[in-house]
């Protein structure tokens, strides 16, 4: 017993050393130890942020020097708080509060105190700077905006908050981030990486030298600048016919699906999102829950469609071989579900695919989409080629741009009806609203766009985006170099573009022809409904138009979708011809339907259903 | 006489000793980079003790095995006014009069008094008529032990004092009855239970404690009452002492090292004024170890080793800077290296054949093992703050130079043990 104490005693005082080393050693150790370590400091050199081209070269985002106030809570002494503030512009108790959020996040890195001083602000408070120790100015830049228009294209950068410095381990508090738009989807080549040195310190915190000599230390890599496909004038054109306007434009070049642009309305300048009024005009901007500016309506809105779609149905009819171009229907001014009439706006008489679609007969449409289904034994079968080939249009699903958010639109399917109506419990009458593009369907302005785009390709379409070069590197990811075709053959598309073409020579749209340039389009006139104290209302139609040009060899594909705008001649289809005349020529003739658009608004429109007062809708005179 | 040297405790000890310089290199390198033996740097100046270190050696091995212990009571007697000359002569380094100033090092006479004290104690238990049974015995030489201990304490080196305490071990393994350790460990434990939960709590688990014993005590065990009463009003004395004594004999410092180590303090904002600055060092030295995870960060890497993070890290916190730099392999391996060395040591000391080695050994490994717990113990944060060096790691002269001598004494007691007749 006496023999072996002592060595027991020695045995026992390894195990608990060892126990206590492993575990401070093995399991409370961090494996994020530079960042912890009071011995290092981390002095980040941050890069300019990419710069932002249009498709031409033209310059639309560059960056402006900004100065930020930042704190590093371990390294303050006690203070003149009342004078500090006064010079920062800050009221005392929101200053205690932020040096507890600082000291909260990390007494040791630095937090932000003030963000983005104005060049005034910098210049008076740099001078007292040493006075604060433990505080310093971090020179940042900000972006600088050439233009005022896309600012749901270009989207806008913020602060990283705590969500991000929690998920991502590159930012660092008081860093910026792209948060919608160009700016999110392509962070990472626009931001550069930052560039870090080490620096060794000792305990009274002064610099004794480079941390490993500066092996760990990096360069700033540079952000890459950036072009987009967006065309400046055509995306700024856009934005002032649409002043007064709801809806969403997109405009894509069909031989490349590159966007050329995307416009919604109402939209704010992008420089409200700059600098130290930014969360103000963020807050207000966010919180205006009718006209919602930041609500991208390009590519988040997803009306039915309407009468566009009905060309999607006559190819499908044509491919599946249940017309032919000469194929008649009779309107009677309207066609018949079971006993119910349903109208049509066309005129009326025999009607064949051209005059079909250039008059938007509802009679011909119907009567198309009843043949697909008689093709099939039953209604499913039919619903499924149906879908099938609507939806290698792009329609239904997402569309796979390089846009941060989108919409995947809808193309109902048998799956669909079941749920709704329960299995067998529908038939094709259900969804005859489908012909005429009004019923389930609905599709976002882009999708509208791209399904154009396909039919001025006869067959095919590439993937809109945006991006079309990044730094030097202009060789894209190829799904965005790649045909997607759809299951319609080309030499079904002569007939319907030869349809879509005399819309505008003897159709919907001869108001709206430009000299010189040879459109095909379609008009589209949606009806739709919304609650009003829980009653279901209808509200004046959506004004559709889908347009490409010139004929033979397509240029710009687009679609325009204004809310409440009524006929898809009158707003959408005005604005369409502004557009592609402004495309290709570069300057506008018809100055008389310029000019309408630039003054008249929709705003007594959007103000009816607010306006607690019975309205009439549908108003003939504009 | 060389080839009976046991080369393994030899060495064990190189080892250690190399190992510790490495350590004291790194946390004492500056930037002007200057010859290893320049004794201007404190990395040059423990190599040259560590030169004086071998030469002690070779004297150790020359001298004659009986002259240390026919010369014991005259080290200890020399090692007491040397002591006691501290009072008027000593040179004040840290708070602490405990240095001699010979100019080229500063000479801690405690170190040399642990060595005698050492030799002293097994002398007089190996003489033929000391009788550790006997009650007036057992008091002479826990004198031996107390007197040097009571001399150190006033310095004030309270670390040093506790060192003596080890040489109870020495007592235990030569027949001073166990309980005496028991009643030790019991007094620690009231101490501490005390002032972690108060008398009130102390009390009633003693109670139950006792209340079990006697449920499950066999029936036909008579216990005697009286002293079981005597037991329980000393257990509730003392435990009704500890805050007087806390309160009033130790200091406010003393107070803090124990409240952070106990978690005594429960406000908040108090204890991180606390951990900022009496809980400093500690704080700072687990820190340092922690960072160094699995691998460590490399020789002469260790970021807060370099910045003087830990303070006295070449001294007393010597360990730390193993931890930083050379992870938990490295301080685990000292750890081992460590077990092995004093295990070695306690089987050299059980296969001697005289009393006297015997027991001096027992010294010597107490009086090691006691510095290497409380130092490693107090750096990982196991144990409240006492500056006590780590053998033959730290840096300081005298430090080395005695647990060098100490040990060799040893050593060369052990090679000669067969020559000899009992």
């Amino acid at each position: 017993m006496k023999k072996l104490l002592l060595s027991s005693i020695i045995i026992i005082i390894g195990i608990t050393f060892l126990g206590r080393l492993s575990y401070l050693q093995l399991f409370s150790f961090s494996p994020n130890q530079i960042l912890e370590d009071p011995a290092i400091k981390t002095v980040y050199d941050y890069p300019e942020r990419g710069y932002i081209y249009d498709r031409n070269g033209e310059l639309l985002v560059g960056n402006q020097p900004a100065y930020d106030v930042m704190v590093i809570p371990r390294e303050t002494k006690t203070l003149d708080t009342l004078e500090f503030c006064g010079l920062l512009g800050l009221e005392k108790e929101d200053f205690i509060l932020k040096m507890k959020k600082a000291r909260r996040y990390s007494p040791r890195l630095p937090s932000v105190l003030v963000a983005q001083l104005s060049k005034e602000d910098y210049a008076s408070l740099q001078e007292k700077m040493r006075k604060y120790i433990g505080f310093y100015i971090q020179k940042r830049s900000l972006r600088d905006y050439v233009t005022n228009s896309a600012a749901n294209v270009l989207g806008y950068i913020s602060e990283v908050n705590e969500t991000d410095l929690r998920t991502n381990p590159y930012y660092t508090a008081g860093e910026l981030k792209g948060r919608t738009g160009i700016e999110k989807q392509y962070e990472d080549a626009l931001r550069g990486r930052k560039g870090v040195k080490y620096i060794q310190k000792d305990r009274f915190n002064r610099d004794i030298g480079k941390f490993k000599n500066g092996k760990l230390d990096t360069l700033p890599e540079l952000g890459k600048e950036i072009h987009i496909t967006i065309d400046k004038t055509l995306q700024e054109y856009g934005e002032l016919l649409m002043h007064g306007k709801r809806g969403g434009i997109v405009a894509i070049e069909p031989n490349s699906g590159e966007i050329l642009a995307m416009i919604s309305g109402p939209t704010y300048n992008p420089d409200l999102l700059v600098g130290r009024e930014r969360s103000k005009n963020y807050t207000k901007l966010h919180y205006d829950s009718i006209a919602r500016p930041t609500w991208d309506r390009s590519i988040l809105a997803e009306p039915s469609p309407g009468s566009p779609f009905k060309t999607l149905n006559a190819l499908a009819a044509l491919q599946e071989g249940v017309i032919q171009p000469k194929t008649k229907f009779r309107c009677y001014n309207g066609f018949y579900v079971g006993k119910n009439k349903k109208g049509c706006h066309c005129g009326g008489g025999v009607r064949d695919l051209n005059s079909g679609i250039f008059n938007s007969c509802n009679a011909y449409f119907a009567g198309t989409f009843r043949k697909i289904y008689g093709k099939y034994k039953t209604t499913d079968e039919g619903m499924d080629v149906w879908e099938k080939h609507m939806k290698s249009f792009g329609l239904g699903n997402y569309l796979g741009t390089d846009l941060p958010t989108g919409r995947p639109g809808r193309i109902p399917n048998k799956a669909y009806y079941d749920k709704a109506y329960g299995d067998g419990r529908w038939a094709s009458s259900f969804i005859i609203s489908n012909a005429i593009g009004q019923g389930e369907v609905a599709a976002t302005p882009i999708q509208l766009a791209n399904m154009t785009a396909a039919i001025a390709n006869r067959g095919f379409f590439y993937t809109p985006h945006i991006i079309k070069q990044i730094g030097n590197n202009s060789s894209l990811d190829p799904i965005y170099t790649q045909r997607r075709y759809t299951t319609i053959d080309k030499e079904h598309f002569e007939p319907v573009i030869d349809a879509m073409h005399n819309v505008y020579k003897y159709g919907t749209a001869k108001w709206l022809r430009i000299p010189g340039i040879e459109i095909a389009g379609k008009t589209g006139t949606v009806e739709n409904f919304t609650r009003i104290d829980g009653e279901r209302v209808q509200l004046t139609d959506h004004s559709i138009f889908v347009a490409f040009a010139p004929v033979d060899n397509p240029k710009i594909a687009l679609a325009v979708y204004i809310e409440h705008g009524y006929y898809g001649g009158r707003y959408a289809g005005h604005i369409a011809s502004l557009l592609i005349e402004k495309f290709i020529k570069g300057e506008i003739t018809r100055t008389d339907l310029e000019k309408k658009m630039l003054e008249k608004t929709l705003e007594h429109e959007y103000a009816k259903p607010l306006s607690g007062e019975p309205f009439k809708i549908n108003e003939y005179y504009w | 006489m060389l080839r009976r040297i046991d080369w393994l405790t030899v060495f064990l000890y190189g080892l250690l000793v190399f190992f510790g310089w490495i350590n004291i290199y790194s946390t004492t390198l500056s930037d002007t980079s200057l010859s290893l033996f320049d004794t201007s740097t404190l990395y040059g100046k423990q190599l040259f003790f560590i030169c004086i270190s071998l030469v002690s050696i070779l004297i150790i091995m020359f001298v004659d095995t009986n002259f240390f212990e026919r010369f014991s009571g005259v080290f200890y007697v020399l090692g007491l006014i040397l002591l006691l000359g501290l009072f008027p002569f000593g040179k004040v380094i840290g708070g602490a009069k405990s240095w001699y100033d010979l100019g080229f090092m500063n000479l801690q006479p405690s170190e040399f008094v642990k060595v005698a004290a050492a030799l002293a104690l097994a002398k007089y238990l190996s003489d033929i008529q000391t009788d550790i049974k006997n009650k007036k015995h057992q008091f002479y030489a826990i004198l031996v032990i107390l007197i040097p201990l009571l001399l150190v304490l006033p310095q004030p080196d309270p670390g040093s004092a506790l060192v003596f305490f080890a040489l109870f071990f020495v007592l235990f393994r030569e027949g001073l009855p166990i309980y005496y350790l028991g009643l030790a460990l019991l007094f620690i434990a009231l101490f501490l239970f005390t002032l972690m939960f108060g008398t009130i709590w102390v009390a009633i688990g003693l109670g139950m404690l006792v209340s079990l014993f006697f449920f499950f005590k066999r029936p036909d065990l008579k216990i005697p009452t009286l002293p079981l009463i005597i037991f329980i009003v000393g257990c509730l004395v003392v435990s009704l002492s500890v805050n007087f004594v806390f309160e009033n004999v130790f200091e406010q410092r003393h107070r803090d090292r124990f409240g952070l180590w106990l978690n005594l303090e429960k406000d908040a904002t108090k204890l991180e004024q606390i951990k900022k600055t009496i809980g400093y060092n500690t704080y700072q030295a687990e820190k340092a170890i922690e960072s160094g995870g699995f691998f460590g960060k490399g020789f002469l890497e260790g970021t807060r080793t370099k910045g003087d993070f830990v303070p006295a890290q070449h001294t007393d916190y010597i360990f730390s800077s193993v931890g930083e730099e050379w992870g938990f392999i490295g301080t685990a391996l000292v750890i081992v290296i460590f077990t092995l060395f004093f295990l070695r040591l306690v089987q050299i000391a059980e296969r001697q054949k005289r009393e006297f080695s015997r027991m001096y050994g027992y010294g010597v490994i107490a009086i090691l093992l006691i510095h290497y717990f409380i130092n490693i113990g107090m750096v990982i944060g196991l144990l409240p703050t006492i500056g006590i060096p780590l053998p033959f790691f730290s840096y300081g002269g005298s430090g080395l130079l005695f647990f060098t001598a100490m040990l060799f004494i040893f050593l060369k007691f052990d090679a000669s043990r067969l020559n000899e007749g009992i």
